[in-house]
């Protein structure tokens, strides 16, 4: 049986009553269900990810990005005080910065020349008293009533996120534990980048969320992960769900691979591979943690998702770009206190992941391969019961789709879609 | 390693029939791609020869990490036979239209060359689109009978790749 949910969806929305372990087609396609999700969770109480602290180092420096299909500007003022805020001018609502970086005294929206402080406050308008004594805004014009709109912010180990909810809980308590132990021990100490670009994959971006949680397929379909034995699923490792099972860790530790047969037998294209390599130094790496830990993807809801495959890490979020588009955005980096030749190992590691990443090209394509698929067929669903039907933490087994089912828990719960338990 | 897009400039000292000679080369290179004879690929570059793929802001920016790295031949062989034998991806073919190059002497029998390039992409499902444009910054090893690149840095204009980037440019 199902349970239909009546949303301000013009065409309810039914999900099907096996809840979690069913994904309806609809949600990667409809138009309606995308303008929800821009109220529900982009504009909704969540904690989303702006850019990085070292985007903005120096005072007056400014970077712009999104925040779902908002356009933000982020902030260093002259106090070294970070603020973030939509990019759309009070006036007539203009966008206030084009580039992506800059450093600047004050902002100054193009149009008709309104000036803005870091802060965001305005500070001029041209023309204000009129030209000549004639014309000129109303003797009642309050400049004080007029600015960008704020955003909340807070950050954590160089993360800069930011809300427009004012019922968002703390960043702590949103990420939980377990969550932001891992992104310390990740990015907790001075961080370089390394290098960007930006990819536009043509699916829906929930597609690309559920294909960063799903451990099930990393080494079936991305050969070089098997083959070079950066990440198998017979090495020990598991998948860490948050409390709220919104966010998720998946790791593995390389050095405890015990050859499994169901490689061999599953006839799986990802281990029939010939695995030497002829510029071998791509793979040198060495052990930067003492946990054994060599290969982790950790995603925080919705969109961002920080990797770190032996020693590549690298910060990834996505910004939905229409109901079929999504831009991915890869941000790789290092440690200030990271020597040559460790330097010299990120870099060739680069090649690991990205675009043109000789691990992970394929899931440029792979969710549009989904999206190709599903779009027709809305009333269908997805089946996702590998490793069960709940979504709970697995840290004995990574051959299951755990954090994908936390993934549409946190997603049923906000938008609204959660059926009554009708199991 | 550096990002550093080296300048090469036009200059009046390059005999006709070198430059003639670089053209070629550029233009056979491209057409390997183009025709997907990709085996042939490594063979333009020297055994220690850099290729790289990165963009314009991360030239700007001095980034070392771009799209793709390779530094020697057997990385780029690996390119080769990873994207022969193990990566999956919707079959594609490219177009490559070719600017003139302007050719600077660097020193005996090694020049620096610079040249615009544009590619369009065809998919399986006969969808063909502008897929990059940019520069390539070279420098060319001419002491041989077959020049080969010591370096081979593709600037893309842009840092958005559409899908993906599997096919080297
Ligand atoms: S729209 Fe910005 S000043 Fe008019
Ligand atoms: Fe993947």
């Amino acid at each position: 049986m199902s349970i239909s949910v009546s949303e301000p969806l013009t065409e309810p929305l039914t999900w099907p009553a096996e809840g979690v372990a069913r994904v309806p087609y609809r949600v990667f396609s409809d138009p309606d269900i995308y303008a929800l999700e821009q109220e529900r969770i982009f504009r909704g109480p969540v904690w989303h990810f702006l850019c990085l602290e070292i985007d903005i180092p120096k005072h007056g420096d400014v970077r712009t990005t999104w925040l779902g299909d908002t356009p933000i500007i982020v902030t260093r003022d002259h106090d070294g005080k970070i603020h973030a805020m939509i990019n759309r001018c009070a006036h007539k609502g203009a966008l206030v910065c084009l580039k992506k970086s800059a450093n600047v005294e004050s902002l100054r929206c193009v149009y008709h020349a309104w000036n803005y402080g870091l802060d965001g406050k305005l500070k001029n308008v041209a023309f204000r008293k009129g030209i000549q004594g004639k014309g000129g805004m109303p003797d009642d014009f309050d400049i004080s009533k007029h600015r960008l709109e704020p955003l909340r912010l807070e950050i954590f180990s160089g993360l800069i996120f930011g809300t427009f909810s004012s019922e968002t809980e703390p960043l702590r308590s949103f990420l939980g534990d377990r969550m932001t132990q891992f992104l310390s021990r990740n990015l907790g100490r001075p961080l370089k980048t390394l290098g960007v670009h930006s990819q536009i994959i043509h699916n829906n971006w929930k597609l690309y969320a559920e294909n960063v949680r799903d451990s099930y397929h990393a080494t079936l379909l991305h050969t070089f992960y098997t083959t070079f034995k950066v990440n198998r699923l017979d090495m020990d490792g598991g998948i860490i769900l948050s409390d709220k099972k919104w966010h998720h860790i998946s790791y593995t530790k390389r050095a405890t691979l015990k050859p499994a047969q169901e490689y061999n037998e599953a006839k799986v294209h990802s281990a029939q591979y010939e695995s030497k390599l002829a510029g071998p130094a791509l793979l040198a790496a060495w052990d930067e943690f003492d946990d054994g830990i060599t290969h982790s993807i950790q995603s925080v809801f919705p969109t961002l998702v920080v990797q770190f495959t032996l020693n590549s890490l690298a910060v990834r979020f996505f910004v939905p770009r229409g109901v079929d588009k999504t831009e991915l955005f890869w941000v790789f980096l290092g440690y200030e206190r990271d020597d040559a030749e460790q330097t010299r190992m990120r870099i060739m590691q680069g090649n690991l992941t990205g675009a043109a990443g000789l691990v992970s090209l394929e899931d440029g394509c792979i969710n549009e391969f989904v999206q190709r698929g599903t779009r027709t067929s809305p009333q269908r669903a997805a089946f996702v019961e590998m490793g069960g039907r709940e979504a709970v933490s697995n840290e004995s087994s990574r051959a299951t789709e755990a954090a994908v089912r936390g993934f549409w828990h946190g997603y049923r719960n906000i938008m609204g879609f959660e059926t009554e338990s009708t199991r | 390693m550096s990002a550093t897009p080296l300048k090469a400039e036009a200059t009046t000292v390059i005999d006709p029939e070198i430059h003639l000679r670089i053209e070629d080369f550029l233009t056979c290179y491209a057409h390997v791609l183009d025709d997907g004879t990709i085996d042939e690929w490594p063979g333009f570059f020297a055994e220690d020869a850099i290729y790289q793929i990165t963009t314009r802001e991360n030239c700007e920016a001095g980034y070392p990490i771009g799209v793709l790295y390779c530094e020697g031949r057997g990385m780029i062989t690996d390119r080769v036979k990873a994207l022969k034998t193990a990566n999956i991806f919707e079959g594609h073919t490219y177009c490559h239209i070719l600017g003139r190059p302007s050719v600077r002497q660097e020193r005996l029998g090694v020049v620096a060359v610079r040249s615009n390039f544009s590619v369009f992409r065809t998919m399986e499902d006969g969808k063909a689109e502008l897929f990059a444009t940019g520069k390539y910054l070279d420098r060319i090893d001419l002491r041989d009978e077959q020049p080969r690149f010591l370096e081979r840095r593709v600037i893309l204009d842009s840092r958005r790749i559409d899908v993906l980037l599997v096919l080297p440019l």
